[in-house]
């Protein structure tokens, strides 16, 4: 078993300001970044201020930026750095900053109130929903989603523009509009609410140029942009951007209403 | 004294994990005006690390299952320990509260006619958990989580906020329950981000904060998971019930050292994964104990035949209840037969096509080869045990999931004694939490909607008690002018100390357990509680772990003193507790439950004993229940007298 | 713990004031700016190249090959090609090069595509420029407004991109005559055909629009079994989007260049048989 002495720079501070405190701290093998962190913590500063859980990338908590790229820190193996590289660790930088590695992610918690809930299909009691494997197979694939929050946290949309904020979900909140509307069972529709319609008119679709930064960072590897958001932006399409479909509706012909 | 911010609810959660979020749907749904504390971000509970599944019979893959045979064999998985009444409520009650879930937005994974599907795990006679892959834990908090949310969002339809029925107070610990008199008043906190403190003032408090694995040093457990909850009960005055019951999960990672513990889930074995030894030997054939050798098969050649027709034949006995399994893991690498690094084998890349293992464990395949360089799909994973789920907790009322002595104090979850006896089958705790949850919640908002004479009322003294107690560690004695005395007075590193509490509960209370070396454990246990009332920290109250982590010292420590002490007492090996010096599991013992409670000590003296052991005997399992068995194979288990009652 | 950096009082994006004091725009260590940099060069190239040969209006037919650029040619002044896609729509009052009427699909298809609204966003317009590098612009609205509300019409470039895919293959089977437009022989540019049509039918196929028409609009699959099976069979080709996006770019550069080479004469196709 090796060891070696790394070197670290970790963004220290809280809103009034802060900076990139070194330190220099043993590596041992098969160790993530979180370790590291844990041990400058038990070794030489023990206020500083981390979130982290599971250490084993099922919680989400430990998110952070490391040499500038949003990761997990418990998911970042020291193995992928070269051992005289300095490692750079600091908060997430599109969120306001509590105290050293930890921010106010309050935010995503926000946005996550303002999407409608699962709507039950009225009438099924429980014990009697039937549902086809391949019918959920794709909301599934959202439901992995340890919310995290790094898709929140890239996306340009909202980390370059604060004022965006109030307009946009963010990509994690877009794609559980998405979820809902794929759900097999979903009744929202039936209840007057157009989940498609408000992806685009309440939830900020549209600010999305689909740069697929969420899904790069995605450590659950959920093809965010490819399986919600861009679907999501069709269904739009169909409501809102389809004469044919308009022209449906004007004249009764309400076949897309329907869950098909 | 330090600004404190007081608000009245009429239930407060403390705990938002699986049993805390179901306990505050019930009690807000019930009209409690619901607080709920958690020391993580919302939806980040431990509940989140429960890979396998939720434990309920259904019946949807074999129509045979039904409440009485998960009765069975969860009080043949506890060694007829359980609170039998808990037993029965959470076999009647589990399929009820799985089907709920799908009403909230669930998704499991689905059989070919639509139902939830059902999976094998040990211990249980049928398929009987649903699941979602192997992350059934995550889908269980999201949809939670965001049936707390469209609460919300009625409320907010109808009053305009989004908290004034509901609110979840995140990253915020309870450092003790408030009282007046005999009744819970409310509960004394502090924000973690802020440092702020806290007091909610509530008739109800339902706990479920989960289970003490921290105190072990391996451990499939997060750092949440210091016993604040049995603490909190303790300080209280409600009793600890079975604390020496400790599982230790058989499968844990056990290399790369940094995540040493963390859990291999039980599916894998479920879906047709073998242990094997260095010789390459599946050696679970050796370990099957003489109660269970009816329903296990004898050869692999029987066991393998299982996986396609488990109704013509036995199950391999990689599928024995979780404590069979840990003990012969840990004989095998004691009689030198394990894995390099100190484990055995765990292998499913002979056992099933790689497309096959990425498709059924994805998460598995995802941790061995993101953390371990571990492609399952082509090699065995190595694994040993890893402490997993406390069975013992606070003592309650089956019905009620009251804690016992303490009028408005609840009770659910992991943080709950009883249900499991002394060993819990995998999946039950999940259904655990929704069904005791539901309860806990149920009964809260009645005993809150009682106090009509009048609401128990928050003692300042309590809160100014518990506000020093908290700033105490920023106060630590530094070391006087004596040079003499200065190395006993020098404030004491909390990771250190946290460190040196693992390791003595991992060697001395671990998974075999003999008198001198629990004994042993105590006296340490009492060194570290001298120390640790000396424990200090550096900077701020502003989202601080060095203080954070001092406070949870306490929890730990008192939590460790009863699984010692009450290890200690038990002269038997029974499920999750294993004497080495008393290796046999004892009739006489069957009926026998371990109390534990505060002593009456001078708070300025920690070194002697906090805790007193007192005995009980359970209530004698119904009738009906019992005939539920064969008459051969309760006399196994039952002493003569239990018989023939 | 106000130490080193101070926030910015009226910073925006990453150094808004409350965000973790960090005055770089980005603390990226790997060399982030390459693959912008790679998609504009190559995106920038084509434009060049494809511009040229849009507007030169010349050396696009040799017998039996035409350039994918100027099919079908729909104006008079287009070159008579034996049973080939001349159709003169536009008649004589149509100046320019023929190629321009028909581009144009393809072009919308193309810039209005998920995969390359991606590359040219990231490469052209630093939008962002790479992931968690800060991007220079001062407001953003995203697809929200004119002219960029414009990209949600891309199905129907989609549909367009068809009939053009229809109008190469026709291109394609042509390309087994020889240069006496006799059936039944195949030369080196035959090759170069049958290779590029089946690229732009992968890239025209695997677009995210087709992915939802097929199927992807269903809420229950069960119920459409057939579409459900489209659904995966393009999802398949989906997932290869970009480098089908890339792929095809280059294989209807090379095919018009090759063209070109026999046209202007600097070059003779290799014949089979």
């Amino acid at each position: 078993m090796s060891s070696y002495e790394a070197r670290f720079k970790v963004w220290r501070g809280d809103v009034r300001g802060g900076g990139l405190a070194e330190f220099t701290v043993e590596v041992n093998d098969g160790e993530v970044v979180l370790d590291i962190v844990h041990r400058i913590q038990a070794t030489q500063a023990p206020d500083l201020a981390v979130r982290w859980n599971c250490k084993a990338g099922k919680c989400g908590s430990c998110s952070a930026e490391i040499n500038g790229r949003p990761r997990l820190l418990c998911m970042t193996r020291m193995s992928v750095f070269t051992q005289d590289e300095t490692i750079t660790v600091t908060p997430l930088r599109a969120f306001p900053v509590v105290r050293d590695l930890v921010t106010d992610v309050g935010f995503n918690y926000a946005k996550a109130r303002e999407v409608p809930a699962f709507v039950p299909p009225p009438g099924v009691a429980p014990g009697d929903y039937r549902m086809a494997q391949r019918d959920v197979d794709r909301s599934q694939e959202f439901r992995k989603c340890i919310e995290c929050f790094l898709c929140q946290d890239t996306c340009h949309v909202v980390r370059d523009h604060e004022e965006n904020k109030p307009a946009f979900a963010g990509p994690r909140f877009l794609m559980r509009v998405a979820e809902l509307d794929m759900h097999p069972l979903d009744a929202a529709a039936e209840t007057g609410l157009d989940r498609k319609t408000t992806a685009q008119d309440e939830h900020g679709l549209g600010y999305c140029n689909i740069t697929k930064c969420c899904t790069e960072v995605c450590p659950e590897g959920i093809r965010i942009t490819d399986n919600a958001l861009i679907p999501l932006k069709e269904r739009a399409a169909d409501r809102k951007y389809d004469p044919l479909v308009w022209l449906g509706s004007k004249i009764g012909r309400r076949t897309t209403d329907r869950p098909r | 004294m330090s600004v404190v911010d007081r608000q009245e609810w009429d239930v407060v959660v403390i705990g938002a994990g699986g049993a805390g979020l179901r306990a505050a749907i019930e009690a807000r749904e019930r009209g409690a005006r619901t607080a709920v504390v958690c020391k993580s971000l919302f939806g980040k509970a431990h509940t989140v690390m429960a890979e396998g599944g939720i434990a309920a019979a259904m019946g949807n893959v074999n129509s045979g299952d039904g409440w009485q045979v998960h009765f069975r064999d969860t009080l043949r998985g506890g060694k007829f320990l359980n609170q039998w009444r808990m037993a029965e409520l959470h076999a009647k009650e589990a399929p009820d509260r799985v089907w709920e879930l799908e009403t909230w937005g669930a998704l499991f994974d689905r059989t070919a006619d639509g139902r939830i599907s059902q999976r094998n795990f040990g211990g249980h006679e049928y398929p009987r958990l649903a699941h979602v892959g192997d992350r059934t834990g995550l889908e269980l908090i999201r949809t939670l989580q965001q049936k707390i949310v469209a609460l919300q969002q009625q409320d907010k339809a109808e009053t305009g906020e989004y908290e004034s029925r509901l609110k979840v107070f995140q990253e915020c610990t309870v450092t003790r329950v408030l009282k007046d008199g005999d009744r819970v008043s409310g509960v004394f906190g502090y924000e973690r981000e802020s440092g702020r403190f806290l007091v909610l003032e509530a008739p109800s408090v339902v706990v479920a904060t989960g289970g003490i694995g921290k105190s072990f040093k391996v451990t499939s457990n997060s750092w949440e998971y210091t016993g604040d909850g049995h603490a909190l009960a303790l300080l209280a005055g409600a009793p600890l019930l079975n604390m020496e019951f400790v599982q230790f999960h058989p499968t844990g990672m056990v290399w790369p050292p940094s995540v040493k513990g963390i859990l291999v889930t039980e599916s894998v074995r479920g879906d047709g994964g073998v242990l094997r030894n260095s010789e390459g030997k599946r050696f679970m054939f050796d370990y099957i104990p003489d109660v269970f050798k009816e329903k296990y098969a004898e050869s692999e050649d029987e066991g393998d035949r299982w996986y396609e027709d488990p109704d013509h034949h036995r199950r391999p006995p990689e599928l024995l209840p979780r404590d069979e399994v840990a003990r012969a893991i840990n004989s095998e690498v004691k009689a030198g037969r394990g894995s390099p690094h100190g484990g055995v084998f765990l292998d499913v890349s002979t056992r099933m096509p790689a497309e096959v293992i990425r498709r059924r464990l994805p998460s598995m395949y995802h941790q061995f080869k993101e953390l371990a360089d571990v492609d399952i799909t082509a090699e065995a994973m190595e694994v040993g045990p890893t402490c997993h789920y406390v069975m013992g907790g606070i003592a309650v009322d089956s019905d009620t999931a009251a804690a016992r002595g303490v009028p408005g104090l609840y009770a659910a979850g992991e943080v709950a004694g009883g249900m499991h006896g002394s060993n819990r089958l995998g999946g039950n705790s999940l259904s655990d939490l929704l069904v005791f949850g539901r309860r806990a919640g149920r009964h809260a908002a009645e005993h809150a909607a009682e106090q009509t004479a009048g609401r128990p009322a928050v003692d300042d003294a309590q809160v100014d008690a518990a506000a020093a107690e908290a700033l105490r560690p920023f106060s630590a004695e530094g070391p006087g002018a004596d040079p003499e005395t200065a190395a006993a007075r020098a404030p004491e590193n909390p990771y250190t100390l946290h460190q040196e509490l693992q390791q003595t509960m991992n060697d001395l209370v671990g998974i075999i357990r003999r008198e001198g070396e629990m004994e042993q454990a105590l006296e340490r246990l009492s060194d570290l509680r001298v120390r640790a009332a000396r424990a200090g920290v550096e900077g701020h109250r502003q989202f601080n772990p060095g203080w954070h982590l001092a406070l949870d010292l306490r929890n730990m420590l008192l939590v460790s003193e009863c699984v010692a002490r009450a290890a200690l007492e038990r002269t038997e090996s029974r499920g999750g507790h294993t004497r080495e010096d008393h290796p046999a599991m004892e009739r006489r013992w069957r009926h026998v439950n371990l109390l534990c409670a505060l002593a009456d000590r001078d708070p300025a003296d920690p070194a002697p004993g906090q805790i007193t052991l007192t005995r009980e005997d359970t209530q004698p399992i119904r009738p009906d229940l019992l005939a539920l068995f064969e008459k051969e194979e309760l006399v196994k288990y039952l002493a003569e007298e239990e018989l023939y009652e | 713990m106000a130490t080193g950096t101070e926030p910015h009082p009226d910073g925006r994006g990453v150094r808004t004031a409350t965000r973790a004091a960090i005055s770089a725009r980005h603390l990226r260590t790997d060399r982030w700016w390459l693959s912008p940099a790679g998609t504009a060069a190559g995106l920038l190239a084509f434009v060049v190249y494809s511009t040229w040969r849009a507007f030169a209006d010349a050396h696009y037919y040799s017998a039996p090959y035409v350039s994918p650029f100027y099919s079908p040619c729909l104006a008079e002044r287009c070159q008579t090609m034996h049973s080939g896609p001349n159709a003169d729509l536009f008649g004589s009052w149509w100046a320019l090069s023929p190629a321009i009427i028909i581009l144009v699909f393809p072009l919308g298809f193309r810039l209005t595509c998920y995969y390359y609204r991606k590359a040219y966003y990231r490469g052209f317009w630093a939008s962002p420029p790479a992931c968690a590098v800060a991007e220079p612009h001062a407001t953003y609205s995203g697809e929200t407004r004119f002219p960029l509300v414009l990209q949600n019409l891309h199905r129907y470039f989609f549909y367009a991109a068809i009939l053009v895919a229809g109008v190469l293959t026709y291109d394609t089977v042509l390309a087994f005559r020889d240069s006496g437009h006799h059936w039944g022989h195949m030369g080196l540019g035959t090759l170069l055909f049958v290779v590029n049509v089946a690229l732009i039918w992968a890239y025209t196929l695997s677009c995210h629009s087709c992915r939802h028409i097929v199927g992807g609009k269903l809420k229950h699959f069960s119920r459409h079994p057939v579409r459900y099976r489209a659904w995966r069979f393009v999802g398949t080709l989906n997932a290869r989007h970009m480098l089908l996006a890339w792929a095809s770019l280059v294989s209807v550069g090379v095919t018009d260049f090759y063209v070109y080479l026999l046209s202007s004469g600097a070059f003779d196709d290799p014949r089979f048989f």
